[in-house]
């Protein structure tokens, strides 16, 4: 009907946006500016510590990082540190998963009880700073049921992360959708068969980003233990820096360090996300 | 209509959500290889009422009789009694993380404990009656919608039930697609099943259906034979609902 319309526009350029917009939204403007600005952060920073004096001794790292000795390549000290928190993280992490499951459960049993006591958990440990917990569990409940710093850190990680991941799971058992759980029950599934075989594959694909990014998380938190002086990543740090004075370069490094894991990790859950992506 | 032994019985069955009736003093009985097609407004407890006769809704009073088992809130039988009844969802309700096989197999092997290759086997046989063999080891939301509700019709017949209930199995499909599924359907009276269906689609009714009920606000307003059903209702209401559904 329109046709002869239609190809009388044939071809025609659609109007252009106004040429500032054009201007600072080609690529080379954009990079330049970027540029420009990471430029000025870092020399600000570098020329504010050239003020105050700062004896930059960069070369006095990698010492700490590796090591060449007659037995061959040894990792340094901040390695020790990093499989330390890695450590830790693991350990807390299954806690945290295994906690984190049962309270989800409670919470979705149904049981006035069960949601109750799962309700008072989350808002307790949600409300309470990461750090008043780990002195909780370090100075109170550690020489009331006598366990050590190690123990307290992992504890207190775990019940941490906990709360949120039994969020983590609840919500992604409820994202599966109320005709799911029917269908199951329609063919004559069990509740523990509609979930075994239905409803948590399915939930997998909104429970894995989150719970990675949690991960994440519980790794970056888990810099606090050094409060208490776990022998991890930060506490190493630490005290690399109290016998070399060289805080700049080794709290860089050490940023460095978590920053290299995490986007390991970040990377990890987005190949994760655009797995389980495909055919839902 | 051939009448053989109830399988379905309904007496004085009330149910509610929270202070709202939702079905009022409903007696009904279905009998083996029987169709019976309900009608009625929207929220006039049609779904509600197949629901609770699979235990998907639980009623609050009045007796529910289901091949034999009662049904009710807390029975233990209920779950044994779901394999033997069917049904179909208005939104397909297939488990999209498993292939279409998969999606047919997965009730009889968890359930009912047969094996792979006899549960393919039967999977296989009814996907070629609803006439979709070759999308077996698709994902379900790699096929139309007509597609995925004949593969929700297959998922029912795997169990090898004795009573099928359709919940609206065609009111969210495109209108070019809700042929094929009523096709299906229709070939599925043949084998004498007992159906009850839920549906708008009053051609199909004509054709298939040995009794037409018809419900509005909870309660069942007329229970009668198709050919009465259609040329000289009884109520009232009824006969403005065929009007209003039939015009055009």
């Amino acid at each position: 009907m329109s046709a002869p319309h239609m190809t009388g526009l044939k071809g025609q350029a659609l109007p252009q946006p106004p040429a500032i917009q054009r201007f600072f939204g080609s690529i080379p403007v954009s990079v330049a500016i970027y540029a420009a600005v990471m430029g000025l952060i870092i020399y600000g920073s570098y020329a504010g510590a050239q003020n105050m004096g700062y004896n930059w001794q960069w070369n006095r790292v990698p010492q700490y990082l590796y090591s060449f000795t007659d037995d061959g390549f040894q990792l340094g000290e901040i390695f020790h540190g990093l499989w330390a928190t890695i450590k830790l993280s693991v350990t807390s992490f299954a806690l945290a998963m295994v906690l984190g499951l049962i309270v989800a459960l409670l919470r979705l049993s149904g049981l006035v009880m069960g949601t109750a006591v799962s309700v008072g958990f989350l808002e307790l440990i949600r409300n309470i700073p990461l750090l008043v917990l780990l002195y909780l569990f370090y100075y109170v409940l550690g020489p009331i049921f006598g366990f050590d710093r190690y123990t307290a850190s992992i504890l207190t990680l775990a019940v941490f992360h906990s709360a949120l991941i039994s969020e983590i799971l609840r919500a992604g058992i409820n994202a599966v959708p109320r005709g799911q759980w029917e269908a199951a029950k329609s063919i004559g599934m069990s509740p523990y068969q509609s979930y075994r075989y239905i409803v948590l594959p399915q939930s997998v694909r909104f429970m894995l980003p989150p719970l990675m990014g949690e991960v994440v998380h519980l790794i970056k938190s888990s810099a606090i233990v050094s409060v208490i002086a776990v022998a991890e990543l930060t506490t190493i740090g630490r005290n690399i820096i109290s016998d070399t004075f060289m805080s700049f370069e080794i709290w860089f490094t050490v940023a460095a360090v978590y920053l290299v894991v995490t986007l390991i990790l970040s990377v990890a859950v987005s190949y994760v996300e655009k797995r389980y992506d495909t055919h839902q | 209509m051939t009448p053989q032994d109830p399988i379905i019985e309904v007496t004085n069955l009330d149910k509610f959500y929270g202070s709202f009736h939702a079905l009022k003093d409903i007696n009904l009985t279905v009998h083996q290889g029987e169709k019976m097609v309900i009608c009625g407004p929207s929220g006039s407890g049609k779904s509600t009422l197949i629901r609770c006769f699979n235990g998907l809704e639980w009623h609050n009073s009045g007796k529910l009789m289901v091949d034999g088992v009662e049904v009710y809130e807390g029975s233990k039988e209920v779950r044994n009694l779901r394999q033997e009844v069917g049904m179909v969802f208005q939104q397909f309700n297939l488990f999209p993380h498993l292939t279409v096989l998969e999606n047919l197999m997965i009730g009889p092997m968890k359930v009912r404990k047969i094996n792979r290759s006899e549960a393919e086997a039967t999977a296989r046989k009814y996907l070629d009656r609803v006439h979709i063999p070759e999308q077996a080891d698709k994902y379900p939301t790699q096929l139309s919608g007509g597609q995925q509700q004949r593969v929700a019709i297959a998922r029912s017949l795997c169990m090898e039930s004795r009573i099928m209930l359709f919940d609206e199995p065609t009111s969210a499909l495109d209108p070019e697609m809700i042929n094929e599924v009523l096709d299906v359907m229709v070939e599925l009276v043949d084998t004498g099943m007992t159906m009850v269906v839920v549906t708008h689609e009053m051609g199909f009714a004509r054709k298939v259906a040995d009794t037409m009920v018809f419900m509005e606000a909870g309660q069942i307003v007329e229970i009668s034979p198709p050919e009465q059903f259609f040329t000289n209702p009884s109520s009232e209401r009824c006969r403005l609902f065929l009007d209003q559904i039939l015009e055009h």
